[in-house]
């Protein structure tokens, strides 16, 4: 019973986390149609930036506060001085669809390799703010924790926060309405490319709490999101990369099926797990398993 | 308040869209562009719009250049297009698609105003607003079009094909609005369209549009009544 217990509590907190990193990349897809493997990048970076403000301060919510903002600022800069320059210049031919994606994985690179040359490439590592040992449920210690319950509880409230964003606000509307339909946005007098960059800035943001979250289990050195990248993003397609709400379910089937399996069948299932989820949906579901329905086609 | 345009020239990449394009559209007036498929109607719009570059020539509103301008700062200087294809936005309810292009205008009293009055010009849009844009009829999509420009309180509309695909009646109703909008929100009009018999019969002015070049400016009565014109556009 223990292990069926541990084995959910578990799958929601790890798919919180890959939600966040979900999150990030559906938003800068919706809004874009890039897939940001940068994301990787900028989520180390902010945690780095958030290692450095711990040495200083001694405290991980000062930390936590620092790289969530960094991660929206640098998610701003790259769009604006990034990839909007590229948009600008690619506009025709096969290339544009390569293009933008290769860019962000030059700059994933480029990130990476600054990280290693500022903080070296041995690893570090963030204490969490409370306990990671396991907590005691009927009796017995169960490997879910108080940090656990924390990062639920942050994941949560930042869903609710940019659900609440998302549809009760103008900005919300705006960024919703260039996502969609980046034309008729213009035509209605919306200024797509400050929204857009707003989305990357939120994504940034996603991702900076993300590395917040994710490192204290971990240790930080300049690739450890590229596991966390990938669950992101095979998340994300689970979910048809189009809604937040897809994306936080794809993180959830994704993170349930690693940890039952793992616990019930094999550990060795980890990995093979994820991409056997993703290669069955693209299978069965290509469009995503929580893609809109198609609207009247009048 | 004119539209005045100039020589206008537009590329569509290596082919020439719009060639050598001149006409003006006085204030309070509707200007109908009729002309076959491929005769750069629409690409013409877009480049008024600031949604398309154009090569050579020019456009002024009000005496003042729009080319090169982005869209995002015509619409919000009066300019509004409503794009061909009924463009509503089909994951957003019938009131964000009208709230669109309200968001950024500071009177947000005026704002709920100019979306009262989009309501009673379109009755059934007021009975869909919860609903997605997306679950419309054509008919509906294209009131929703037109309303949400009209929610942006503008000067100039420019409306690319309004009558496409949809059902003679609906057409009728959709003209009938259109020609009633002029004076009642003191709007000069630019009316693209296919359906050149509806478009001339509510037009003041007529422009015929041949693979990119004017081939007639003239009132749109005498359009109607001119031998070649019924001919080639109007079919008798």
């Amino acid at each position: 019973m223990s292990e069926f217990i541990t084995a959910v509590l578990t799958s929601l907190s790890s798919g919180a986390i890959y939600a966040l990193m979900s999150i990030a990349l559906v938003l800068v897809w919706r809004s874009t149609r890039v897939i940001n493997f940068a994301q990787a990048g900028q989520a180390v970076l902010t945690t780095y930036i958030g290692y450095d403000v711990i040495q200083k301060t001694g405290s991980y919510w000062i930390a936590l506060a620092v790289a969530v903002i960094s991660g929206a600022v640098i998610g701003a800069i790259i769009d604006r001085f990034f990839m909007r320059p590229i948009f600008k210049r690619v506009n025709s031919g096969p290339i544009v669809m390569i293009a933008p994606v290769a860019a962000t994985l030059g700059l994933l690179g480029i990130v990476q390799a600054l990280i290693g040359f500022k903080w070296g490439l041995t690893n570090q590592s963030i204490e969490a703010p409370v306990s990671t040992n396991g907590i005691e449920v009927l009796g017995s210690v169960i490997a879910f924790s108080k940090f656990n319950i924390l990062v639920l509880i942050f994941v949560s409230v930042a869903m609710l926060l940019l659900t609440l964003l998302f549809q009760r606000t103008n900005i919300g509307l705006a960024l919703r309405a260039s996502a969609y339909s980046p034309e008729i946005a213009k035509l209605s007098g919306i200024k797509v490319d400050t929204v857009r960059t707003l989305g990357w800035a939120i994504a940034g943001a996603s991702g900076g709490l993300a590395g917040m979250l994710y490192i204290p289990g971990y240790f930080l050195y300049p690739n450890a999101m590229d596991l966390l990248l990938v669950f992101g993003f095979i998340a994300a397609v689970i979910g048809g990369l189009e809604s937040l709400f897809g994306a936080v379910a794809g993180a959830m089937v994704l993170a349930f099926a690693i940890n039952f399996t793992t616990t019930y069948v094999s550990p060795k299932l980890f990995f093979p797990t994820a991409f056997i989820v993703l290669v069955l949906v693209l299978l069965v579901r290509p469009a995503g398993l929580f893609a809109a329905k198609k609207s009247r086609r009048a | 308040m004119s539209l005045v345009v100039e020589n206008l020239t537009i590329d569509h990449g290596a082919i020439r869209a719009i060639s050598n394009v001149s006409f003006t559209v006085a204030q309070g007036e509707l200007a109908a562009i009729i002309g076959a498929n491929g005769a750069g109607k629409t690409t013409l719009l877009r480049t008024l719009s600031g949604l398309k570059e154009s090569k050579s020539g020019s456009a002024t509103w009000n005496g003042k250049s729009i080319l090169g301008k982005r869209a995002e700062d015509l619409a919000r200087s009066g300019i509004m297009h409503v794009s061909d294809g009924k463009s509503v936005i089909a994951e957003l309810t019938v009131k964000e698609n009208l709230a669109l292009a309200g968001l950024w205008r500071k009177d947000k009293k005026d704002v709920a105003k100019a979306t009262d009055e989009v309501v009673e010009l379109f009755p059934i849009l007021g009975q869909r607003m919860s609903q997605a844009g997306g679950s419309l009829s054509g008919g509906e999509r294209q009131m929703l079009a037109i309303g949400r420009a009209l929610v942006a309180r503008p000067k100039l509309l420019l409306l690319d094909e309004p009558s496409l695909g949809l059902a003679p009646l609906i057409i009728e109703q959709i003209f009938q609005t259109i020609k009633s909008l002029i004076n009642k929100m003191d709007l000069t009009v630019l009316l693209v369209e296919q359906n050149a018999m509806g478009a001339l019969k509510i037009a003041d002015e007529g422009i015929v549009l041949n693979l990119g070049s004017v081939v007639a400016v003239d009132s749109a009565q005498n359009l109607l009544n001119d031998p070649a014109v019924r001919a080639a556009y109007l079919g008798y």
